[in-house]
């Protein structure tokens, strides 16, 4: 596929996670209207470890290819190549190839052929420790100093490429790039970059078109946000024909998910947004104008990494009785003594974590719950993490069956203390991880590591 | 009278796995700089709602761009480690919105 600068101004369709759909008729009103760019994301950390710590699929894939059959059918109608970001969710290895035979299944059913460049950015541990040797890996937002045990622990690593490794396989025009881990930024401005636009313009254009149309009003669920980039500003429209951007919803969205919203530090420098103008120029579109970009000395890619901690088998459980609700953490404490012993010499403590929630007093906020006044009802969960899946389940039915039965003072209700809803009460919740790598790591190139192939597919 | 009683969005979330963000809107740039001067909305205030020192407060600060404020803590428990609450973190928000703001 032919990239050529248009002649005016460049457009950009942006869908903000493959797999949570959108409105059809945003999709033919942006199709209508022309479009020279379909950037999607696919990923993100939002939704927590496990997806990179598994390689599982984030998402479900039945909504990926229905989504990927619109976006190919959007390329159809308009020539525009598609890049996808963060494929599976956490960019590793495993979920491209899940994503690339998803495609493979919707290009076959079209009966198309489509040239696909594929760009992986998970990191091989030797690669790592060289570069930890090296001294070119840098505490971020953990405080924790990375060290040898972190890397041989992860089960998988990925780096967050930036625009470079995109736009590099966009020199062999592929109809559709599918990445690792990507800047979610970068799926949006590699193409304009290539062509010539400003990284301040492009780098901010994507920042906002990145979680699709949640910038514009009202927000319905999931949908596709448009971006028109010209080489001194960039504006911003909803493609839905009920939807308008507006100067607050827009300078809104740039403070989401951001400690600094005026200084967005990415792959090679800082987004510097402090001298940015937004206007209204109609009621639905704003125009934005103003965004700079401060290269950085030393390029940089955020690492991410996950390790597994064990196996989680849990509970759900209600209370009702306020006699009982009034010492839930005395009898939790009594309970948690008794599992002790009676699990000893069986499960060593240390070999599982034991985390009572209760739902109705502290379980959104934990620690940080500053009302102590409990609900007429407590939903328990039950939440045992175990070394292995048998650890898991033996903790869980042990402390289930202590809280049934337990006998505290004061007590009326002898037959039992937990309304439980299921049977069984207990139910295994798979495998447990948690970011143990989330460092920056210093290159002195940001291609040469992240190479792409070239695919016919379907193969 | 509360920060929830006038802002018009008051949310948490994750700004990546290890911090929490805060987002405070305002309606208009009346509001905004009412509540800035108002001195009740600060670094201190927002500590003790969350029931963390001063200097754990990381940038907190008002926008006038957005009639925003906004301020990050680092997460007690890092997004889905084991013991975390709120793996997306968005719903964190209340005892902010619980500041009493005259």
């Amino acid at each position: 596929m032919d990239i050529t600068p248009p002649a005016r101004e460049f457009r950009i369709l942006s869908h903000g996670m493959l797999g949570y759909g959108f409105p059809q008729e945003s999709l033919a009103r942006a199709v209508d209207a022309g479009i020279d760019l379909i950037a999607v994301d696919a990923g993100s950390t939002d939704p927590g470890p496990y997806y990179l710590g598994s390689g599982r699929l984030f998402g479900a894939r039945d909504m990926i290819i229905r989504d990927l059959f619109m976006l190919i059918d959007a390329q159809e109608a308009t020539g525009a190549p598609i890049i996808i970001g963060s494929a599976g969710g956490a960019g590793t290895d495993v979920q491209v190839d899940q994503l690339l035979d998803a495609l493979s299944e919707v290009l076959s059913e079209r009966s198309l052929q489509k040239r696909v460049a594929v760009i992986r950015s998970e990191i091989d541990k030797e690669t790592l420790q060289i570069a930890l040797e090296e001294g070119r890996i840098r505490t971020f937002e953990t405080g924790q100093d990375l060290t040898k045990a972190d890397i041989d622990a992860a089960c998988h690593i990925v780096a967050q490429i930036g625009p470079e490794p995109i736009m590099a396989a966009l020199a062999d025009k592929p109809d559709i790039v599918i990445s690792g881990r990507a800047w979610d930024v970068a799926n949006v401005a590699a193409l304009p970059l290539k062509l010539g636009y400003p990284k301040g313009l492009a780098f901010h254009m994507g920042k906002i078109l990145e979680c699709g149309g949640q910038a514009a009003l009202p927000v319905e669920g999931s949908d596709l946000l448009v971006g028109i980039l010209s080489v001194d500003a960039f504006v911003v429209e909803s493609p839905h024909a009920r939807k308008v951007c507006t100067v607050e919803s827009i300078s809104a969205h740039t403070l989401y998910e951001k400690i600094n919203p005026v200084r967005l530090p990415g792959p090679g420098g800082i987004v510097d947004l402090r001298a940015v103008q937004f206007e209204q120029i109609d009621p639905a579109r704003v125009r934005v104008t103003g965004s700079e970009f401060e290269e950085a000395e030393v390029y940089t890619v955020k690492l991410e990494g996950a390790r597994s901690v064990g196996y989680r088998h849990i509970a759900i459980g209600g209370i009702r009785d306020p006699r009982m609700i009034a010492q839930i953490d005395e009898i939790q404490t009594a309970i948690r003594a008794r599992l002790m012993q009676n699990l000893e010499g069986r499960v060593a403590p240390d070999a599982y974590q034991l985390t009572i929630r209760r739902y109705g007093l502290d379980g959104v906020m934990g620690a940080m719950e500053p009302h102590q006044t409990p609900a007429h009802e407590l939903g328990l969960l039950i939440d045992a993490v175990g070394d292995t899946p048998q650890i898991a389940e033996t903790v869980c039915a042990m402390t289930r069956s202590l809280l049934l039965h337990w006998g505290y003072p004061g007590r009326v209700a002898t037959a039992g203390n937990v309304a439980f809803p299921f049977s069984p009460a207990d139910v295994p919740a798979g495998e447990v991880f948690e970011f143990n790598i989330y460092h920056l790591m210093e290159l002195a190139d940001p291609v040469a590591i992240f190479p792409h192939e070239i695919l016919e597919m379907p193969r | 009278m509360n920060l929830g009683d006038i802002a018009s969005v008051v949310r948490s979330k994750n700004a990546g796995p290890f911090v929490l963000t805060f987002d405070v809107l305002l309606p208009d740039i009346g509001s905004f700089e009412q509540l800035q001067a108002g001195g009740k909305l600060t670094r201190e205030t927002v500590a003790n709602a969350y029931g963390v020192s001063p200097n754990e407060i990381l940038e907190f600060s008002f926008y006038p761009f957005a009639n925003a404020v906004k301020f990050s803590l680092r997460r007690p428990i890092p997004s889905g480690a084991p013991d975390d609450t709120d793996v997306y973190g968005a719903q964190q928000h209340v005892p902010l919105m619980e500041i009493d703001v005259g």
